[in-house]
């Protein structure tokens, strides 16, 4: 293994491990065929980080990885200070408890309110009553939806809707907020509020990963952005879309 | 560590489950109920018959008649012979006066019995009856008891012991078979009412394990659904039989008693003792195995995104 993962590992004081660390990282769903391939990663606590790339380059895969969804077929992967490949089945759960996660497409219950959807993210965890009613009201204000308390789903918008989304990522207080193409089935100007939001959630503190194929947005936020072209990365830079295409 | 609060989660969400899932659940609650019923009532058919032949055992006894002219110390010795049994229980002493005795009183009429006047026609029926610990030794016995010098005639008491004995083996047999059978279907019933539970949760499930729910926290709806169908499948059955077996057992007992003497079944406390813990741990641990068993494989399908 590493320098750098046994340089984390040991728990030094003064040096903070990334908040997400890959290593020579590959992925081959099929064997001999990489999703992924030789990935090395270091995003920081309270970083924003775009993830662009075509279609089939390995953005989802990534994401997937994070989330100990799938295993890597080699290299090591290290989130919110823990090291997957030494992660349990049964502690996979923990995991994703410091990460926030939404979709393109929303994810809501369509039979519950908002209040409730958010709040199932409290109930799962068995977090006692007296919280979730203090903290589901707050996390909407958050995203601005707390005239919307009692609609369904299928009462709101699209953007209402991630921002539901949104808010039951982060009323568990995540350490990261991961995000794959949030906006895809935005239009302009609500995706444009999404991103405002996840701008506003990071500087409360939440390191951010959105991965996304909206040029404009990713040119205009000057953010840090990594490239994927065929499971390997191709750029990884501040600045816009267009430098890192080239 | 769950908290309590989980179990009364599990609980809630259970007995939804079964009445969103109804159809299934109703299918899996029957088939267990048939299944226990099943169970119960030849559970208590072996009892009552093991019970009548241990009744039997000792009620029934076997006749030993001595050769004409023998005499009292001859007697005495074949009692002696006799007890050095282990399977004999007791020996009774029948004598010839006894015996008429016995035979006028129940089958002659007062007028035929008093025209014999002081005479004995069963002078030489002086008889031994011989009780037995263990009906099984009975043919054993027998032989022995012929082999004895002095010994005219030796009756057993009919093949009622045998018969019984052998009824039970086929009772058991066939009803471990039909319920082992039955209890597969339950079982695959209570798996797909599970598996169905989840396959309506699908979306739900998928958002639990993204949000970062234990493996604990999903299962056990599931999980008490399974049981709960178990638990009904098993009262149901429980509260007939409660229900039933006085009922039947006294209509039995009108219906034998020309025939026998005497027949008595175990009493309802005494079946419902067995049959209640054993319905429930049945209902219960096929219940949980089951729905632990879908779970398991059902669960690995859902994919967080
Ligand atoms: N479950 C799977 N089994 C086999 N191959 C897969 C699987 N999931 C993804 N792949 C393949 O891995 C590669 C990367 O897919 P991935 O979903 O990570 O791409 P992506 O960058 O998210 O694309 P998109 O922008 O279209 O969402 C693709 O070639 C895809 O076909
Ligand atoms: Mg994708």
């Amino acid at each position: 293994m590493s320098d750098k993962f046994d340089l984390y590992r040991a728990e030094s004081e003064e040096i903070e491990p990334p908040v997400i660390l890959l290593e020579e990282v590959s992925k081959d769903y099929v064997e001999g065929q990489h999703a992924l391939k030789n990935v090395s990663l270091e995003i920081r606590k309270g970083e924003f980080v775009f993830i662009v790339g075509s279609s089939g380059s390995g953005k989802s895969t990534l994401i997937k990885l994070l989330l100990k969804e799938i295993s890597p077929t080699k290299g090591h992967i290290m989130v919110a200070g823990k090291e997957l490949s030494r992660l349990r089945e049964n502690s996979i759960c923990k995991l994703r408890r410091s990460i926030g996660i939404v979709f393109q497409d929303f994810r809501l219950l369509k039979d519950r309110t908002v209040f409730d959807n958010v709040a199932f993210a409290q109930r799962v965890l068995e977090v006692p009553n007296y919280k979730i009613r203090r903290d589901v009201p707050r996390v909407l204000s958050i995203v601005g939806l707390s005239e919307k308390l009692r609609s369904y789903p299928d009462e709101l918008s699209g953007g209402e809707q991630q921002r539901v989304a949104l808010a039951r990522a982060l009323v568990n207080n995540p350490v990261i907020l991961l995000a794959d193409e949030p906006t895809g089935n935005l239009d302009p100007r609500n995706s444009w509020e999404i991103m405002h939001l996840l701008e506003e959630i990071n500087r409360r503190g939440t390191t951010v990963v959105v991965v996304t194929h909206n040029r404009e947005i990713v040119d205009a936020m000057q953010k840090r952005v990594i490239t994927l072209n065929k499971g390997v990365i191709i750029g990884d830079q501040k600045g816009g879309y267009s430098h890192a295409k080239n | 560590m769950p908290k309590i609060s989980t179990f009364f989660y599990g609980i809630g969400q259970g007995i939804k489950s079964i009445f969103r899932n109804r159809t299934f659940s109703l299918a899996s609650i029957g088939t267990m109920a048939a299944c226990l019923f099943l169970f119960g009532v030849f559970y208590i058919m072996l009892s009552n018959v093991e019970y009548i032949v241990k009744n039997a055992e000792t009620n029934v006894g076997i006749t030993v008649f001595f050769d004409e002219g023998i005499t009292d110390e001859q007697i005495e010795e074949i009692r002696a012979q006799i007890m050095t049994r282990a399977e004999v229980h007791t020996v009774e002493y029948i004598s010839a006066e006894q015996a008429w005795e016995n035979y006028k009183n129940t089958k002659l009429s007062p007028e035929l019995a008093s025209s014999f006047g002081d005479d004995n026609p069963l002078e030489d029926s002086a008889s031994f009856t011989v009780y037995l610990n263990d009906v099984a030794m009975q043919d054993s016995l027998v032989r022995f008891v012929k082999g004895l010098p002095g010994v005219r005639k030796c009756n057993d008491a009919a093949g009622i012991a045998d018969t019984l004995s052998g009824f039970n083996k086929v009772i058991t047999i066939g009803s471990a078979v039909i319920i082992t059978i039955l209890l597969f279907v339950a079982a695959f019933l209570i798996g797909m009412t599970v598996s169905t539970g989840v396959s309506v949760r699908r979306e739900e499930i998928s958002i639990m394990k993204l949000i970062g729910a234990s493996n604990f926290f999903i299962k056990i709806p599931f999980v008490v659904e399974g049981v709960l169908i178990g638990i009904i499948g098993a009262v149901i059955p429980l509260v007939i039989i409660r229900l039933a077996y006085i009922r039947i057992t006294n209509m039995l007992a009108e219906k034998f008693s020309t025939m026998f003497n005497m027949v008595s079944f175990l009493n309802v406390e005494t079946v419902m003792k067995v049959l209640i813990p054993a319905s429930l741990a049945i209902g219960i641990g096929i219940g949980f195995i089951s729905s632990r068993f879908t779970l398991r494989k059902q669960l690995r399908k859902i994919e967080v995104n």
